[in-house]
């Protein structure tokens, strides 16, 4: 079975295509190299996760596929066709809480993507819209203005604004970092529902081991300074439920020994 | 000293354990009323347009008083005589008309100023150059009187609207320039990657992320603006007198002073202050209520 999905895997086209991409931001006073030629396969319905500490150009990586970086040798292309420009093809759920346009109500946040690209017809928009919000299960507060909710609250708007656009490959930055703990374990959850409903396709940037454990089907271990990818492992078949048994405590030390070196013990 | 060290020796020690202790949760019914209604008092001086409209009458009645102690009619008339100097103003039409002279400049010049703005503001943003320019421009002008450019003014473009045209654009363009311009740079870094995460550029990406997302320093660059008109035009109407064929209240205020008629310059002042609160309380409150309030964007 995981052998002819991997064969599967090596005869169709990717759906996202990071290859060799080396990315460099300015600051003030220098050129500073977040990756160094980082190279993945992404398929469709993957849930793929990029992991690493902080400083390891995950985050700087996610912004070039979105289009909001160019590379400086390499490229990305997504369906074969190589990414220039943001577009909502990759729509993005990021880490702040302030993605959501304050002016607008949570059923205007999330039909004003679909009016800015004419994704839709505009008969559709409505409808499209409050399945969305029903699917992350707020529909009791369209009609409310986002300072009114809170943190979960404002994330589960910006995954179902995010997924009504039907989107080639959902980006998401860190989008549970900010979340309290308990509120982030449903939300991980609630992500995971929603995948087996829709199995849309997800790149997922995160720096915490289990959580990308709990996520991932794929995960992509990156190393900082300058970021390098160091591991791509399978990670099918954890979930929470399994959080504390032997193979998945084993799976989360290997990663952290990849990350910190024997050594070093996991603290969180 | 010493007994840190034996402290140290001996490492982590872990404190007596104790029994762990679960409780049941009580039943709703017997907690009672969560939440309790406040009284009347406490939501009667919870609304601020009653503590204001307190304040205004304290004003007040310090002003009679004051007025009635030094019992001067020439020099500072009471509250009451100028009640009645700003009513018999208003019911013989004068100050009516003055009223509405001086707003149709006003208006007229706020305008300009502001479709001015939004022009400079739109260029300043879409380029680093533009920025530039207009930050150097908002720097060398605004700190500069429209009073001072008046007789600039009147020498262009001689005695008429024209002029007072001219410095209420001047007075105003730069202080709403300066906080459109201070409010679009301000705006997040997530607000803007969402914006161009869904493909808007250029125009579209000014009018549908920028303005929502800096209203509250655009609304706060429009109040200052208006207050820096109201000034400019009244001043320069003491200046130069009539305009044209209409005299406005800066004129009426001038004159009455000349005739000695103190009451009517404070009525004239009063109507100023009027108008102010009328367009601070009434105007810019319901527009910030409908807009930067109800999104939350400001307290």
């Amino acid at each position: 079975m995981d052998q002819s999905d991997v064969s599967r895997a090596g005869l169709r086209e990717p759906l996202l295509a990071v290859d060799g991409v080396t990315l460099q931001y300015a600051t003030r006073e220098q050129i500073v190299t977040a990756t160094h030629r980082v190279s993945f396969d992404m398929f469709g319905h993957d849930r793929f996760v990029l992991l690493g500490p902080s400083g390891c150009g995950k985050s700087t990586l996610l912004k070039s596929i979105g289009g909001f970086l160019k590379p400086v040798e390499g490229e990305v292309r997504l369906n074969g066709r190589r990414v220039s420009a943001p577009g909502a093809d990759r729509m993005i759920v990021f880490q702040e809480f302030d993605q959501l346009l304050p002016w607008q109500t949570v059923l205007e946040n999330v039909i004003f993507p679909m009016r800015t690209t004419g994704r839709f017809p505009r008969s559709e928009w409505a409808d499209r819209a409050a399945a969305a919000v029903a699917k992350v299960g707020l529909s009791k507060f369209a009609d409310a203005f986002p300072h009114t909710l809170s943190g979960g609250m404002k994330q589960r708007v910006a995954i179902g604004r995010a997924l009504a656009m039907e989107p080639q490959v959902l980006l998401m930055d860190e989008p549970f970092a900010a979340l309290d703990a308990l509120t982030r374990r449903r939300m991980q959850q609630e992500l995971l529902d929603l995948w087996a409903e829709i199995r849309f396709s997800m790149v997922f940037v995160t720096h915490s081991i289990q959580e990308a454990i709990i996520l991932a089907n794929r995960i992509v271990v990156m190393t900082p300074h300058p970021g390098q990818i160091i591991a791509e492992l399978d990670a099918t078949g954890f979930n929470y439920d399994q959080s504390g048994s032997d193979e998945f405590v084993a799976f989360q030390q290997k990663i952290n020994d990849m990350l910190f070196g024997h050594e070093d013990t996991a603290h969180g | 000293m010493a007994e840190v060290s034996a402290t140290q020796e001996v490492g982590f020690v872990e404190l007596a354990a104790r029994p762990d202790i679960e409780r049941p949760r009580a039943p709703a019914h017997t907690i009672g009323d969560v939440a309790q209604d406040l009284g009347f008092r406490e939501r009667l001086f919870d609304k601020t347009w009653v503590r204001r409209a307190l304040v205004l009458v304290v004003l007040g009645i310090a002003w009679e008083a004051y007025a009635r102690y030094a019992g001067n009619e020439l020099m500072f008339p009471s509250l009451s005589a100028t009640l009645d100097a700003w009513w018999q103003g208003m019911r013989s039409g004068v100050l009516i008309s003055s009223v509405y002279g001086t707003l149709q400049v006003l208006l007229l010049g706020y305008a300009v100023a502001v479709c001015i703005s939004v022009v400079l503001t739109t260029f300043a943003i879409s380029t680093r150059v533009g920025t530039d320019v207009l930050a150097t421009m908002t720097a060398m002008f605004n700190p500069l009187p429209a009073i001072a450019i008046l007789p600039l003014a009147l020498l262009w473009f001689g005695l008429g609207v024209t002029s007072l045209i001219f410095v209420i654009v001047h007075s105003v363009l730069w202080a709403v320039s300066l906080n459109t311009l201070t409010g679009f740079l301000s705006v997040s870094q997530t607000q803007r990657m969402v914006g161009r995460n869904y493909g808007l550029r250029g125009v579209n990406f000014v009018v549908k992320i920028l303005i929502p997302a800096a209203f509250p320093s655009i609304l706060s660059g429009l109040k200052i603006g208006w207050a820096f008109a109201w000034r400019t035009l009244i001043a320069a109407e003491l200046v130069f007198g009539v305009s044209g064929n209409s005299a406005g209240l800066g004129w009426y205020i001038f004159q009455n002073r000349n005739a000695l008629e103190t009451a009517n310059v404070f009525a004239g002042l009063l109507t100023v202050i009027i108008i102010g609160l009328f367009v601070e309380g009434v105007i810019f409150r319901t527009i910030e209520a409908a807009t930067v309030r109800r999104w939350g964007m400001q307290g």
